[in-house]
């Protein structure tokens, strides 16, 4: 090796090593760099990350209460649980939800009708973590899908809690239904500060007492603290907290007065509500036609609901609360009792009537449903026999104000206060409301003529059959107004302890008694041989109080005859009957309305007279019961 | 037996060896808590070891003077190689990466992480005398071709760590620094151009890691949950198979690339510490190792097989822990897998040799 080549390797071997050892340096500072990142992360920032991993680890699951039974008067259970097993899908986690449901429809069946329940579920529920696809799976889909799952990540089988209605349709309007929790049931959740209790539950109550009394029956939602993997599938549970079940609801309600009552309707539309006057007790609530709960509790399907929605007999409709109706002829009691209270009228006053009553000056007849009239007409009389002419004169007679006043008392006009939301107020007439109601002077002035029908509660007059019968309980029970309610008590499952819903007295109409026996007396006498409700009242063996209306759906011009037989059935006049029993010790008054029933003699008071054996006598219809259309002559 | 002992460990280096068998120990370990206890993967990584030590054995006595006369050959092969992938290679996970070889199938681009090396520390060997500037120009375009080819497949990781080994050599021939500087520049300046041919899941991986909350279920998944496995095991760890980031699978790929992220759940900061020793001890017995070889060529070779090492252990764990994105690169001699534990002990081999014949090869 000569010298210039050793020179070389020297400056070669010199430049090398100080490669090597800048190489070394930036070995050095990278490593460095991960030492700060570990200590970082592991010593400044480790129980921000102790913690993260301890909310990865654990999760809270919670258990859900069972919800309340509802039983009526007598135990009969009206709603229940049922323990299902539903296929869900988790939207969030499914890349492609309509691949994953035509894949799922290769090994079992998804039909038409859950494909578009899922669809509708998933607009409504945007954001929903686990939504239905099939519910009320077999044991074979259950076994088919578990041998699949791994093909279907985000799909699983849960066992969930469903609600059912054993009877079905029965009282369907006064059960209500559940449904899942939409945005604004979440909102309504927010603002009872319920969010917390209500996770894991997706059903709430929707309508009827499922919805008036959710949180007795939901109970308090247990939690369990559960391991589980990055998949979410639980390890092990470390610790749980039982729920509490929801609480059982015990109605004033007779599910077998319910079930008559309900059949006694036949095919007619209409409702009926029956409270017990001296606690203002429901005994039956009917409105027809109802509907099949149990379709609503797992999501109901597109196709069942337009079939009850777009229904012309509108099944949804919950005719006893909200169905308002003018209240014909069973408004005249009360008009009676009006008359003799503020002294418009004595018993001992009558008219003579002509088959019509015209106001002073003006040609206009108000006729009255009998052509010709009744003759002589005392109080008792025009009650007995429905004398329109007779009313025509008294509500003229009385100011529009005060007879909204008395009535008032009586609960028209304003909600009755059951325990059933979205109650109509119905509509009882006064200058207030008038000028409310209209925009041009000429139209918000109070008439004498816009008096005159009120007087046969026509007109302005709408009542609810609820209002109805609430009416017709605070006169039979002597002015002492009870709030109706349907639930009597509420029972704690776990420890069996009864919480009585005590009768609420609402008020006390000042009545004098005198004029409530009179008043009292000619209902009787409507039910008995000469009243215009003899046929339903004939051979009780109970004092049977009652009075019949018609309610026209159309107008009839003047001098026009209105002929049942020439107009459609949809057009023909409703029938009302309002009654309680026995007269003396009131145990049952009732409100029944029977749309297109044409006279309240013939078909709503056969309704009442049946409901009234069994609730008083217990007996049952020889026959099957559905009231015929007779050509009835009342009013 | 003693003799037969001495004549297969005669070019087996010592502490290389020791501190290479400590790192796989751990690795063992660290992957029997990974497979949650289940002996199926440790067997098999011990048959892996198996195969990758023999391949060291070999390559340890295979003379520096071979391996030069190798150096072209396993180039030629290996672009020839990665050309036929790009042709006819299989697809796995939308990248065209195998080749199949018989019942097997392997990467090309793996081979590329030591032919590379090879080739260009035989090149700059031969031109020792003069190195020129055309000489580093025609060594990059040796290094652009197989790189380029490997970035098409797409694979971004082992393109970089391939650049890295060439870039290693030139780096170490006498680069001089004022071209590193400006070629340095020139990288800057060309980030944002680079950056609208990078694939739109290479460009989500690097937004992923400046804002991992950004895709917590997507891209962010992997880097989020593995700094929280890190972070939570704290200064002496969980314990070995006490992890709950790694038992309940939170951790992805915790077998291969995100095996740290189990080890450092497990055994906390003093572990990492160990484990960064022990590579630092490895990275600086190679250096030694390239300091003292007799040949250019040996000390370009065991220099970038040495930087190599460190940069894959580099961009292993800063990619566990959230400073770099995250690219497949396994943490050596630990991650799961035969492919990366041969290159890698094949390395060590070549090390040995370059180690054992620096005497033998004197011009």
């Amino acid at each position: 090796m000569s010298i210039a080549e050793f020179r070389d390797h020297d400056r070669e071997m010199h430049r090398f090593r100080s490669r090597i050892a800048a190489a070394g340096v930036i070995v050095l500072t990278a490593f460095g760099i991960l030492l700060g990142r570990f200590a970082y992360l592991q010593f400044f920032k480790h129980d921000y990350y102790q913690t993260k991993a301890e909310d990865n680890r654990i999760s809270i699951v919670p258990i859900l209460p069972n919800r309340g039974l509802i039983l009526d008067r007598n135990g009969v259970v009206l709603a229940r649980n049922y323990s299902a097993y539903t296929l869900e899908i988790n939207p969030n986690k499914v890349a492609n939800v309509e691949e994953t449901i035509r894949d799922l429809s290769k090994i079992m069946d998804i039909e038409a009708r859950d494909r578009n329940r899922f669809r509708k579920l998933r607009a409504e529920l945007k954001g929903a973590e686990s939504l239905p696809i099939r519910t009320r799976l077999s044991e074979k889909d259950v076994a088919q899908f578990a041998a699949n799952a791994y093909r279907f990540p985000g799909v699983e089988i849960k066992a969930r809690l469903y609600r059912q209605y054993p009877y079905g349709e029965l009282a369907s309007h006064a059960m209500g239904y559940l449904g899942r929790i939409n945005d604004r049931d979440l909102e309504k959740l927010e603002e009872d500060e319920q969010l917390v209790n209500y996770k894991g539950t997706d059903h709430i109550g929707k309508t009827g007492l499922e919805q008036f009394y959710e949180y007795e029956l939901h109970g308090v939602t247990g939690s369990a603290q559960v391991e589980i993997d990055a998949n979410g599938k639980g390890i092990r549970t470390i610790s749980s907290k039982a729920p509490i079940p929801g609480n059982n609801l015990t109605l004033t309600l007779d599910a077998k007065l319910q079930e008559l009552a309900e059949q006694a309707f036949g095919n007619y539309r209409g409702a009926l509500v029956a409270i017990e006057p001296a606690t203002g007790g429901v005994l039956a609530f009917v409105s027809k036609p109802g509907y099949d709960p149990n379709l609503f509790v797992d999501g109901i399907d597109s196709e069942s609901w337009n079939e009850l929605n777009k229904s012309i007999d509108r099944p949804l409709n919950n005719r006893a609360i909200n169905g308002a109706y003018p209240p014909g002829s069973t408004f005249k009691p009360f008009m009676a009792l009006m008359a003799l209270e503020l002294g418009k009228r004595t018993p001992e006053y009558t008219i003579s009537d002509p088959g019509y009553f015209t106001l002073p000056g003006q040609g206009h007849r108000y006729r009255d449903w009998k052509v010709g009239g009744h003759g002589v007409v005392n109080l008792h009389k025009s009650v007995v026999i429905s004398c329109d002419t007779y009313y025509y004169g008294l509500a003229v007679d009385t100011d529009i104000d005060q007879l909204h006043a008395f009535m008032s008392q009586l609960g028209f006009g304003r909600p009755t206060g059951i325990d059933i939301k979205g109650e109509s107020s119905g509509l009882l007439p006064s200058r207030a409301w008038k000028k409310k109601r209209f925009k041009t002077p000429g139209e918000q002035k109070w008439y004498t003529g816009d008096s005159v029908s009120v007087g046969i509660g026509q007109g302005y007059n709408l009542a609810t059959p609820m209002q109805l019968a609430y009416a017709t309980a605070v006169l039979a029970n002597n002015g002492v107004a009870f709030k109706p309610h349907l639930v009597r008590t509420v029972t704690d499952v776990r420890t069996g302890t009864q919480r009585v819903i005590e009768p609420e007295p609402v008020r006390t109409v000042p009545l004098n008694q005198k004029w409530v026996n009179l008043v009292k007396a000619a209902m009787v006498d409507v039910t008995r041989p000469g009243g215009t409700a003899s046929v339903a009242g004939r051979g009780t063996p109970y004092s049977f109080a009652g009075k019949t209306g018609t309610a026209q759906v159309i107008g009839i011009k003047q001098g026009e005859k209105y002929d049942e037989r020439r107009i459609s059935e949809r057009f023909h006049d409703h029938a009302l009957f309002v009654a309680f029993a026995p007269a003396d010790q009131p145990k049952i008054a009732i409100g029944i309305m029977v749309e297109n029933g044409k006279h309240g003699s013939s078909t709503a008071a056969p309704i009442a007279r049946l409901v009234f054996d069994y609730h008083l006598l217990g007996k049952l219809p020889a026959k099957p019961v559905a009231p015929e259309a007779e050509e009835g002559e009342d009013e | 037996m003693g003799r037969l002992w001495h004549s297969l460990t005669k070019n087996i280096d010592t502490p290389l060896m020791f501190i290479a068998g400590m790192i796989v120990l751990l690795g063992l370990f660290t992957l029997y808590s990974a497979a949650n206890e289940n002996m199926v993967r440790v067997n098999t990584q011990l048959m892996n070891i198996g195969i990758a030590l023999f391949a060291m054995w070999i390559a340890a006595q295979i003379p520096p003077q071979t391996l030069m006369r190798l150096a072209l050959p396993a180039y030629l092969i290996g672009v020839a190689l990665l050309i036929a992938v790009a042709m006819f290679g299989d697809i796995v996970n939308g990248a065209r990466r195998w080749l199949h070889v018989g019942v097997t199938r392997f990467q090309p681009s793996e081979m590329m992480k030591i032919a590379m090396p090879l080739m260009l520390a035989w090149y700059f060997h031969k031109h020792e005398a003069v190195l020129r500037t055309r000489d580093f120009i025609f060594a990059t375009v040796l290094l652009a071709i197989p790189a380029a080819l490997i970035m098409r497949q797409p694979d971004l990781g082992t393109a970089l760590l391939v650049l890295a080994a060439g870039f290693y050599i030139i780096f170490l021939a006498g680069l001089p620094w004022r071209i590193i500087g400006v070629l340095a520049g020139i990288v800057a300046a060309a980030t944002p151009v680079m950056w609208s041919f990078l694939h739109d899941y290479q460009q989500r991986r690097i937004l992923t890691l400046i804002n991992p909350t950004s895709d917590p279920l997507g891209a962010g998944y992997h880097i989020i949950q593995s700094t929280i496995a890190v972070g939570s095991g704290g200064l002496t760890g969980k314990g070995w198979l006490q992890g709950t980031q790694t038992h309940l699978e939170f951790i992805p790929e915790r077998h291969t690339d995100f095996i740290f992220a189990v080890y450092s759940e497990e055994f906390g900061l003093v572990g990492n510490c160990i484990l960064l020793l022990l590579y630092l001890a490895l990275i600086g017995r190679g250096l030694m190792i390239a300091s003292g070889a007799a040949s250019f060529f040996g000390r370009l070779l065991a220099g970038a097989l040495t930087l190599s090492f460190f940069t894959y252990a580099f961009v292993n764990m800063g990619m566990v822990s959230g400073i770099l994105p995250v690219v497949g690169v396994p943490l050596p001699l630990i991650s799961y897998g035969g492919t990366a534990l041969v290159t890698l002990f094949l390395g060590i081999g070549i090390l040995m040799s370059i180690h054992k014949h620096r005497k033998l090869v004197q011009t």
